[in-house]
């Protein structure tokens, strides 16, 4: 019997020190595998191009952690940059756009889509996971329609005759190529937006009303949140950070990919939950999705140092999200079960 | 008298330290409707929980055709013939089969057979809806396309047809119109007269004296007695279920009251509130009570905003008010402590403070950015003013006990400084130290001259409290009492549906 209530007791113990501190301690693990078996990774140059290669994601993911704290999910952030990726290049290569334009037009169309997905979930109420399933697709349809299944680069022979009339501008390009400060320019984009959404989230009267919209929807009603305006918000802006990540993924690569940001959706999912659980916190959080996408960064890096074939990677990155959406389920069922 | 169908002697059940029945008996004749009567946990409900298996007694034993019996689960009580009709039909229905596949649910599931005959499993349906005179209800249509009372039906059919020897009703007519409930009358005079005893539970005494045979009251747990409706009168039950234990005291206030703050003009919403009219004046407290599913709930969430209203109108200091969100009730100067409060009242996951905050936040931030001083020296005064028991500030309520995190649903409004304070069963799940502290409270508000209305089922408590009590009886006001003229008995007898002679 005592054994028993010992043994409960250590197992609880054990799941709170895995919740708190399981995502610190595999980071170091891993840092510290690939440094003792590669000389080029635990070096300055490689930890910018990490930073660098998770920009893109950890906007996407930003966008993520920003439905799941009201309460819903958006699983068309992915779909939403592959559209705003090639809005923006036919911006700058068919029609010779002026920059701004460039640069406000795809944010309208991440507007858009989150428009769409909370009519969806909060006027028609569908639930969020299916909804955002189906404009995920829908949204992926338009922009291969768009483009007619082809990428966008400088000059490209267009399907009409002819060839493209526009480039990418060097201004534009060094949103995704240029260095400031001794680090990318993405880099300071990213730091930048996880800052600002950090103080939004955490320490401003709007993170508040959108935490506790999603903390228990009927007690926000009753204490006079008009919690249906929080969910439209909250899915435009993640609209916003998804043609976001777009933009800066076609001033990176210096062309319209098609199908830029479906292979990203499951790496920010992967981020906003491993995110969960830095420290303890237990709720989606901005520096947490930060964190989460670096483990997912540096663990992709360190593998492909490992010439690990990069059809590979999606078993690594999915396994990394299941098991922290163990860790994270299972304390909170312990939690729960407390209440 | 012959030897009864089913009796249940001297049963005794315990959860944790509550002893919820004591020494409880229940007898019951063959062909009989027999109500089962109490105030809210008298135990009428734990007692048919055991009789239907869903708990075990401690302690007494179950005597079925004079034959001793253990019901160790649902299932024993069904192959003894005991079903029940649940008030929430739709836990026992499945909605996406047919009225047939759902009569004979029972059967199809204990059946052997692999293959299920349409045609067999139709007309046997068919067969037992006859026997209810339900023919009208089409057996192929799904369950979800029916009626609340066509559901019912259902359920007492599937009784049948597993020759079901006893019927337990929990307040059938709870969500029927009256045309309905006359219906069902007719189907339960009908499974009487077969033979089939009936255990019928409601707070309608209008209805139970009209279709039951004899009436057993309990209060506390306990057998009071068991009545024959020929030769009893409507008081004589009301004083039984009212028992003798109630004799709280509270202390006599004196108060004097201002300008009208509150005015109720007609108020319907067109499902369960029927034309409600009342005024609350500043510094008074109103109580206003009811047995469950009056309406009260209702009532204070359309005061508030959370539903609608389709006619009436509601004037504050003789303005209209045009609600259509709590935030127009909360800037009108009203706050909501919901019955439920862990549900709809509080954020049970974050820390005190950030609860004690959130309905004013404007006033804990500058510009947006949120003053966390300030929100924790809040926090820190209402747990000094409320006496809330907790380590610190920053506890996410959880780990707090019922009562304090009520008064913490109930802190967290002072600092927007409401004018009007909806209570809706306040002390519900709550400790008797804190009960006490929160009657404390309202008193307090009252004092300064905040109104109050108090909703609640526990007569006495309104009675202590209020300084004048409306009675709600399915949806209406129907009678109001001065704090001089309410007695127990009174707010019983009209919350029942009764009227005086």
């Amino acid at each position: 019997m005592q054994a028993e209530v010992r043994k409960n007791k250590l197992q609880e113990t054990g799941v709170n020190f895995l919740f708190k501190f399981g995502a610190i301690a595999l980071l170091i693990c891993i840092i510290i595998y690939f440094s003792s078996i590669s000389d080029a990774f635990f070096t300055y140059a490689n930890f910018t191009d990490i930073l660098r290669s998770i920009s893109i994601v950890t906007l996407l993911a930003l966008g993520v952690t920003f439905t799941l704290v009201v309460g819903g999910f958006d699983l068309s952030v992915g779909s939403t940059m592959s559209l705003s990726t090639v809005v923006t290049a036919s911006l700058m290569v068919w029609y010779e756009m002026p920059l701004w334009l460039v640069l406000i037009v795809p944010i309208l169309v991440g507007v858009l889509v989150g428009l769409v997905n909370s009519f969806l979930i909060v006027i028609l109420g569908i639930p969020d996971l299916l909804a955002t399933l189906s404009t995920m697709y829908i949204v992926a349809g338009f922009h291969r329609t768009y483009t007619e299944g082809y990428s966008i680069y400088n000059n490209m022979p267009l399907t009409s005759g002819g060839t493209a009339p526009g480039q990418f501008s060097e201004a534009f390009l060094w949103i995704g190529q240029g260095r400031l400060f001794g680090l990318p320019v993405p880099v300071w984009i990213m730091l930048i937006l996880v800052i600002v959404a950090y103080i939004v989230l955490n320490h401003t009267r709007w993170g508040r009303i959108l935490y506790m919209t999603g903390g228990n929807e009927e007690a926000a009603t009753l204490s006079g949140v008009n919690t249906r305006k929080v969910k439209f918000i909250a899915y435009i802006i993640s609209g916003i950070f998804a043609s976001l990540a777009g933009v800066l993924f076609t001033a990176r690569v210096g062309s319209g990919q098609i199908d830029a940001g479906t292979p990203l959706l499951m790496e920010a999912v992967a981020a906003v939950f491993v995110g969960y659980s830095v420290l303890g916190i237990g709720k989606p959080n901005a520096l947490g999705t930060f964190f989460g996408a670096a483990v997912i960064g540096i663990l992709l890096n360190g593998l492909t140092i490992l010439n690990l074939p990069y059809y590979a990677f999606d078993i690594i990155k999915g396994t990394v999200l299941v098991s922290a959406l163990a860790v994270t389920y299972i304390y909170a069922k312990k939690r729960f079960s407390r209440a | 008298m012959p030897n009864p169908f089913l009796s249940m002697k001297a049963i005794d059940k315990t959860f944790g330290k509550v002893h919820a029945l004591q020494k409880a008996e229940f007898h019951l004749q063959k062909g009989e409707v027999h109500a089962l009567l109490g105030v809210n946990g008298a135990g009428k409900s734990t007692l048919m929980k055991i009789l239907s298996g869903v708990y075990e007694q401690d302690m007494g034993e179950i005597l079925f055709e004079g034959k001793k019996v253990r019901i160790r689960s649902p299932k024993v009580a069904k192959d003894q013939g005991i079903y029940c009709v649940y008030q929430e039909v739709d836990t026992a229905i499945v909605s996406e089969l047919s009225v047939a596949e759902n009569i004979l649910l029972d059967s199809i599931v204990a059946g052997t057979s692999m293959f299920i005959s349409k045609k067999k499993l139709n007309s046997e349906a068919r067969d037992a809806l006859k026997q209810l005179q339900a023919e009208d209800i089409p057996v192929e249509k799904p369950a979800f396309m029916l009626t609340l009372a066509e559901k019912q039906l259902v359920l007492i059919a599937r009784a049948l047809i597993s020759s079901a020897k006893i019927i337990i009703f929990d307040e059938p007519t709870a969500p029927l119109s009256i045309h309905e409930s006359t219906k069902l009358f007719s189907v339960i005079k009908r499974l009487k007269e077969s033979g089939v005893g009936c255990i019928f539970i409601s707070h309608r005494l209008p209805e139970v004296f009209e279709i039951c045979d004899r009436i057993t009251v309990m209060a506390e747990g306990k057998f009071v007695g068991t009545y024959s409706t020929s030769n009893t009168k409507q008081e004589e039950i009301i004083e039984a279920m009212l028992g003798t234990s109630y004799s709280k005291d509270f202390p006599v206030r004196t108060h004097t009251l201002g300008n009208t703050l509150l005015r109720v003009k007609k108020v319907s919403d067109g499902v369960k509130l029927r034309n409600i009219s009342f005024d609350v004046s500043e510094g008074e407290i109103v109580g206003i009570v009811g047995l469950v599913g009056a309406g009260k709930t209702e009532l204070a969430k359309t005061l508030f905003g959370y539903s609608p209203h389709t006619e009436g109108t509601i004037e504050v200091l003789g303005n209209t008010l045009k609600i259509k969100h709590p935030k127009d009730a909360i800037k009108a100067g009203m706050a909501l402590i919901p019955e439920e409060r862990r549900k709809e009242g509080l954020f049970v996951h974050e820390a005190l403070q950030t609860n004690a905050s959130f309905p004013n936040l404007q006033n804990f931030s500058r510009f947006l950015f949120m003053d966390k001083r300030k929100e924790k020296s809040f926090a820190k005064e209402i747990v000094e003013r409320l006496q809330i028991k907790t380590s610190n500030t920053e506890t996410p309520l959880v780990y707090l006990s019922g009562g304090n995190q009520q008064k913490v649903a109930i802190g967290k409004w002072t600092s927007l400084d409401s004018t009007l304070y909806l209570f809706d069963e306040p002390t519900k799940g709550v400790d008797i130290g804190a009960k006490t502290d929160i009657y404390r409270l309202v008193r307090e508000f009252a004092r300064k001259r905040k109104s109050c209305i108090y909703f609640s089922s526990e007569i006495h408590e309104v009675l202590g409290i209020s300084d004048r009590i409306l009675v709600m009886y399915d949806g209406q006001i129907v009678k109001e009492l001065s704090r001089e003229e309410a007695t127990q008995e009174r707010i019983l007898l009209y919350a029942s549906g009764g009227k005086e002679e």
